[in-house]
């Protein structure tokens, strides 16, 4: 149920960016979500691929310093108060987000949101008593 | 008409200066070898003794004295007189394991005093004078120094020390300051201020005296203009007392050294070989006067000129060219002394790894400095908080270590040039 989100130290100029995208792309990697947290001068990029292992492969042998975070992905429904729902339940729980993005795309009226806390089985606990699930790499296609 | 603080020393004929210095440096050899260890050893360890200094001519068989040498004695081992005869210590700023601390007597006060009072008269001081001196007081030399100076000269002294701008020029207009005493940095910041807010024309400064950095030229001229005055440089180090171990005169062509108190010599740094009279090389000081901390052929690792060419400001005492660079790697950054070794040590307790880089640059006439580090895989994490703390920590040992603010910029790993042998640690890019 676990997914891997990837990562990796960015140093605040210009290309580095579009040198990460162009070597997963070269590897045929496709990404399911991005988010990017800044200071002025580096920021952290985060990235879940469908090919997780083999991304962060590719990136390490490009020298980029990364990590693989676990990181829960639930599946939201589509509509206005979905995101509001699932977030209220966390704040009873006082579970604390550290960060959240949201996946690519929809599908069948369900939207994907990321989120990143210091206790994922807290989090798939409280959210499964709820009746909302936390959703596993196939259903986002992630092998 | 030039002016002078002790005519009778400043104008003397060399005759007369070569004789004091013998006297002097006759009696100080002895002082030393009977009251610092420390500097025996070495005396005999190269076969010397007092009775082999007649005179200047033997200067040479004197051992050097280095930072080093300041270090391993630290704090007690190069001092000459019982603690109850000192009065005063002063001591170079926040820099751990490279400290220096300097001891002085009441007379030792007395005759630096004398010293900073020769270069305040020297760019026209009198008792009519208000001397505003914005140097920072406290263990640094400059603010004490110049205000012990200031205090002898009879001026009135404004002990502003350094920092707090609006303070600085609400005393300069209200109370009509005519000489300026701080780092050339300062100065110039000032003088930007002063155009800023228009209060050129409230301001009465017709003299600045800048020192413990250095300066060009063109940034003499820049706050010259700016300020209306006439800038003069002094120069000193606190090994040997502080500011005004030599200073500017009217013809501003380099800084007098008063040779009454310190004999200056120039060698080559890698063979420590005495040089001819205008020749390049590191300038080496034995205090003649100092009673309390007296080094003898002090190394001050600053590249320098010594000219005898008369002078028209009537003095007679040697002058000595603006510090042209450093026979080592230390840096001085906001008038602080700075070792890329200090920097690395606090890197690699800190966890980060030895490859970095130092970037030195000048912003709006104030230094700057900061380190580069890469990033690592056991440093970096995906929050970017964490990351953050992490960089926070090392900012703040840095302050502990340096005593001054760097910035920490943390990069890609190897985005740092690795060179072929020696890595390029610094990067000055103040033009001086």
């Amino acid at each position: 149920m676990t997914i891997h989100q990837i990562s990796v130290f960015l140093e605040n100029r210009a290309g580095q960016l579009s040198e990460i995208t162009s070597i997963l792309s070269e590897h045929h990697i496709d990404l399911r979500a991005i988010s990017i947290a800044e200071t002025a001068d580096y920021g952290v990029l985060r990235l879940i691929a469908d090919k997780p292992q083999e991304a962060s492969n590719v990136l390490l042998e490009h020298g980029f310093i990364l990590s693989m975070t676990p990181v829960v992905a639930v599946a939201v429904p589509d509509q206005p108060g979905g995101l509001a729902r699932v977030l209220s339940v966390l704040s009873r729980a006082q579970i604390d987000i550290e960060y959240m993005y949201s996946v690519f795309g929809q599908v069948q009226g369900q939207a994907y949101m990321i989120f990143r806390v210091k206790d994922e089985d807290l989090l798939r606990g409280v959210l499964a008593a709820e009746g909302i699930a936390a959703v596993g790499g196939d259903e986002l296609g992630i092998h | 008409m030039e002016r002078y603080y002790q005519p009778e020393i400043e104008t003397a004929s060399r005759e007369q200066l070569l004789a004091w210095q013998n006297e002097r440096l006759l009696k100080q050899v002895r002082h030393v070898w009977d009251n610092v260890p420390y500097y025996r050893q070495k005396m005999e360890e190269r076969g010397v003794t007092p009775d082999d200094i007649q005179s200047v001519e033997d200067l040479h068989k004197l051992p050097f004295l280095t930072k080093d040498d300041l270090r391993d004695a630290y704090p007690y081992g190069l001092l000459a007189k019982p603690l109850k005869d000192c009065v005063r210590i002063q001591s170079t700023s926040g820099t751990t394991g490279r400290r220096v601390v300097a001891f002085y007597t009441q007379h030792d006060l007395d005759l630096w005093e004398d010293c900073c009072a020769r270069a305040i008269v020297a760019a026209g001081g009198t008792e009519e004078d208000v001397c505003h001196v914005s140097y920072g007081y406290g263990l640094f030399t400059g603010g004490p120094g110049l205000n012990g100076g200031s205090h002898k000269v009879g001026c009135l002294t404004l002990p502003m020390s350094s920092g707090n701008t609006d303070r600085q020029l609400q005393f300069m207009t209200d109370l009509g300051s005519t000489i300026l005493c701080c780092t050339p940095s300062y100065a110039a910041y000032l003088a930007e201020s002063i155009h800023e807010r228009g209060l050129r024309d409230q301001i009465k400064l017709k003299a600045g005296i800048f020192g413990a950095e250095a300066w060009s030229e063109e940034m003499r001229r820049d706050i010259e203009a700016k300020l209306g005055i006439k800038a003069y440089d002094i120069y000193g180090l606190t090994e040997t007392s502080g500011p005004g171990v030599s200073f500017e005169c009217s013809e501003q062509t380099g800084m007098h050294i008063n040779e009454d108190h310190f004999i200056a010599e120039i060698i080559d740094p890698d063979t420590g070989e005495v040089l001819p009279e205008g020749s390049k090389g590191e300038l080496v000081f034995t205090s003649l006067t100092k009673e309390a901390f007296p080094l003898l052929r002090y190394r001050t690792r600053d590249i320098c000129v010594l000219t005898r060419k008369p002078c028209s400001c009537g003095r007679t005492f040697v002058k000595m060219c603006k510090p042209m660079g450093r026979s080592d790697d230390m840096l001085i950054v906001k008038g602080v002394n700075v070792f890329p070794s200090q920097i690395e040590t606090v890197l690699l307790e800190q966890g980060y790894p030895a490859n970095y880089q130092i970037i030195v640059d000048r912003v709006n006439n104030s230094d700057t400095l900061e380190v580069q580090v890469e990033m690592t895989a056991e440093n970096f994490s995906d929050s970017l908080a964490r990351i953050t703390e992490m960089e926070k920590g090392l900012v703040a040992a840095l302050k502990a270590m340096l005593g001054i603010y760097a910035k920490v910029k943390l990069v890609a790993p190897k985005s740092i040039t690795r060179s072929e042998g020696k890595a390029v640690r610094v990067i000055d890019r103040r033009k001086i």
